[in-house]
């Protein structure tokens, strides 16, 4: 069933969690709220399921206005954060809570909803603990009791808050694996809370991030990667490295620190400004002289060496960055270069984005570094 | 970390990390043995003295035996009604936020505060004919002072504390995700209350009755300024033991005692077990 938001607004006090924003959502469409706490996901998800009233605004499911239903009458799914099972019922009787409070019509009998239970258990392949009760189940096991409780009413609509928030790395993988096929299957429409960029680009098909109440971008997964279009987006995405540069002779400066301004800045309209530039972690050309595009002096803090890649902290020498430096090396070059800890060494950007101290859009930027690193080398 | 670790550096994996276990425990123990036990001691020693057909004799005497019933079954409504009422106190404490809550909370505890007899001469005199509720009870057809149901009431009052302020705390500790978690599921109100709150309330509301019950089988001063004691009408076991005693028949005294010592005891280990096996469930095994 497609969603749609309408001008919703709320505030709480002097508090303003959310500003009029609009959105729509297409049915069977699973979409990411994503934002740092207080930015007003959780909010907006709740006004969505009816546990929150907006201020002014309209929501529809489908064709029916929904704005002034009773949270019992949405007929969504809701799985909270803290899974909010029923401490006193065992996990068969807590599945099949919303088929038991059914009006008498509606409701199908006890044997029909013993084997409704039975095969939403099987769903979530946790049949085998239909009589524990939920203080002797694990985590990743509470989880999927709260997901079977919510489908149990065949929701059109699931709603997820922060879902595997509290769940370790590992089972937080195999559950969103989990739930990407369920939805995929049962074709609802899903919209779930998240402060972790890695699940909102993986699992949704459209990620909303927020901040302060406002939404920033809505854009598929890859689009939002390639081209955030703000300030906030690109911090909030993480991997990029800021540096803040003062424009002189063709160079930005900091400090001692200066990388050339890339050939063709005219045309794309940025021109010779100062501002920020976003520089990915992974965009980088290591050395241990500076090269003729950049002279970026960084200190050596810590070595992680995580999956595919090494990731190095850096910090600057010399010039001025409010963050730690990240930069990812393939294990390959990081081999070559056998960098150690306390070390000084170079790095120069392939590609980055540019924000003008007077924009609020960011330039691409790329720079002709192989030819660069040569000149330098020859 | 290549330090070797030796014996003496590592700690005896039975010592106890929190200390002055021995300190405390002693000193509760002692604490309840001279102000608990020894006197319980006294109590059996001298219905001891006594003899067992004597001690039979005292205890299943008709006027004894009629005095228990009306003592039961006082504080049985009195704790039923408590029951009732008591929730419905602590639930508008917690759940509302209205002008004076706080005068009202503060106010629940005042049957503990007020002096016992106070109670119960201010219950008579406000139900007495004359008074201002008999007067109204009266006109209707109800007779409340010097009646059992005076009885069931300066019960009632002596005790309801009991009930709000064990239930109150676990209606604030309730999360409130649960019954959300009820009403997205499409429950009534009253599905919501009846399945996922009530369940949760059980155990300390039984707890509340319980204690209210056995307070209410020890009242003495709240009750006999209300009660009439009229012999095998409105006459509770306190009062028997306190008559036994103003005869200066002590063993008597401490006869009926024990048996009030013993429903009070034996009440209270029941709902202790079954509070654990049922709280057990609630928070997994421990």
């Amino acid at each position: 069933m497609s969603i749609l938001i309408e001008n919703i607004s709320k505030t709480f006090g002097h508090f303003q969690a959310l500003s009029p924003l609009s959105l729509d959502i297409n049915e069977g469409e699973m979409i990411g709220l994503l934002g740092p706490s207080g930015s007003g996901k959780t909010t907006l998800l709740r006004i969505i399921a009816g546990l929150e009233g907006a201020d002014t605004g309209r929501i529809q499911f489908g064709d029916r206005d929904v704005t002034n239903l009773h949270v019992r009458d949405r007929r969504v799914g809701f799985v909270f954060q803290n899974y909010a099972l029923f401490r006193h019922m065992t996990v068969a009787d807590n599945v099949a809570f919303g088929l038991e409070v059914l009006p008498r019509k509606e409701r199908p009998s006890a044997t029909e909803i013993k084997k409704r239970v039975m095969h939403l258990l099987d769903m979530v392949q946790l049949s085998h603990l239909a009589n524990r009760f939920p203080s002797q189940l694990s985590g990743g096991q509470k989880q999927r009791i709260a997901l079977a409780r919510a489908l149990a009413t065949q929701p059109e609509v699931l709603l997820l808050d922060e879902p595997f928030g509290a769940l370790d790395a590992k089972v937080r993988k195999e559950l969103r694996r989990w739930l990407r096929g369920l939805h995929d299957e049962l074709g609802f429409t899903s919209v779930f809370v998240t402060h972790d960029q890695e699940e909102a680009l993986e699992l949704s098909d459209r990620v909303v991030v927020m901040s302060n109440g406002n939404i920033e971008q809505i854009d598929q997964p890859g689009a939002l990667y390639a081209s955030p279009n703000s300030r906030f987006v690109f911090d909030f995405l993480g991997n990029a490295n800021v540096f803040e540069g003062n424009v002189e002779n063709g160079k930005w400066h900091n400090q001692q620190a200066n990388i050339v301004l890339p050939a063709g800045l005219e045309e794309k309209g940025a021109g010779e400004k100062d501002g920020q530039l976003y520089i990915r972690s992974h965009e980088f050309f290591v050395s241990k002289e500076p090269t003729a595009q950049a002279n970026l002096p960084l200190r050596v803090i810590a070595i992680n060496p995580i999956g595919a890649e090494v990731r190095l902290e850096l910090t600057p020498i010399d010039w001025q960055s409010n963050d730690v430096w990240e930069i990812d090396l393939p294990h390959k070059a990081f081999d070559k270069n056998c960098f150690e800890k306390g070390q000084t060494l170079y790095v120069t950007p392939k590609a980055g984005y540019f924000f003008a101290h007077d924009a609020t859009q960011p330039v691409l930027l790329n720079w002709e570094t192989e030819k660069a690193v040569a000149a330098t080398t020859a | 970390m290549a330090t070797h670790l030796s014996a003496a550096d590592t700690r005896p994996r039975h010592k106890r990390v929190l200390p002055g276990l021995s300190l405390s425990l002693g000193t509760s123990l002692l604490f309840i043995s001279l102000i608990l036990l020894l006197p319980m001691t006294g109590l059996v020693m001298q219905s001891v003295d006594m003899g067992w057909d004597r001690y039979w004799q005292v205890i299943s005497d008709e006027r004894v035996v009629a005095s228990y019933k009306v003592t039961l079954w006082a504080a049985l409504l009195a704790s039923i009604f408590n029951g009732f009422f008591g929730l419905l106190l602590a639930w508008v404490l917690v759940r509302y936020d209205f002008p004076g809550r706080r005068i009202l909370d503060a106010l629940v505890d005042l049957p503990f505060a007020l002096p016992t007899a106070v109670a119960g001469i201010t219950l008579a005199t406000l139900y007495a004919q004359n008074g201002w509720y008999g007067q109204i009870l009266e006109s209707i057809g109800i007779k409340v002072a010097y009646t059992p149901w005076g009885i069931v009431l300066a019960m009632a009052f002596t005790s309801i504390p009991f009930v709000v302020r064990t239930v109150q705390p676990v209606l604030e500790e309730l999360s409130p995700e649960e019954e959300e978690a009820g009403m997205t599921l499409g429950a009534s109100d009253w599905s919501v209350f009846r399945r996922v709150i009530f369940p949760a309330l059980w155990p300390a509301l039984m707890t509340g009755i319980a204690l209210s019950f056995t307070r209410s089988l020890g009242e003495f001063g709240a009750v006999i300024f209300i009660a009439g004691n009229m012999p095998y009408v409105s006459e509770i076991t306190s009062l028997m033991i306190f008559v036994s005693l103003q005869e200066f028949d002590f063993p008597a005294a401490s006869a009926i005692a024990s048996v009030v010592l013993m429903a009070s005891l034996i009440l209270l280990f029941a709902i202790n077990i079954w509070q654990a096996r049922y709280l057990r469930r609630l928070h997994g095994r421990s």
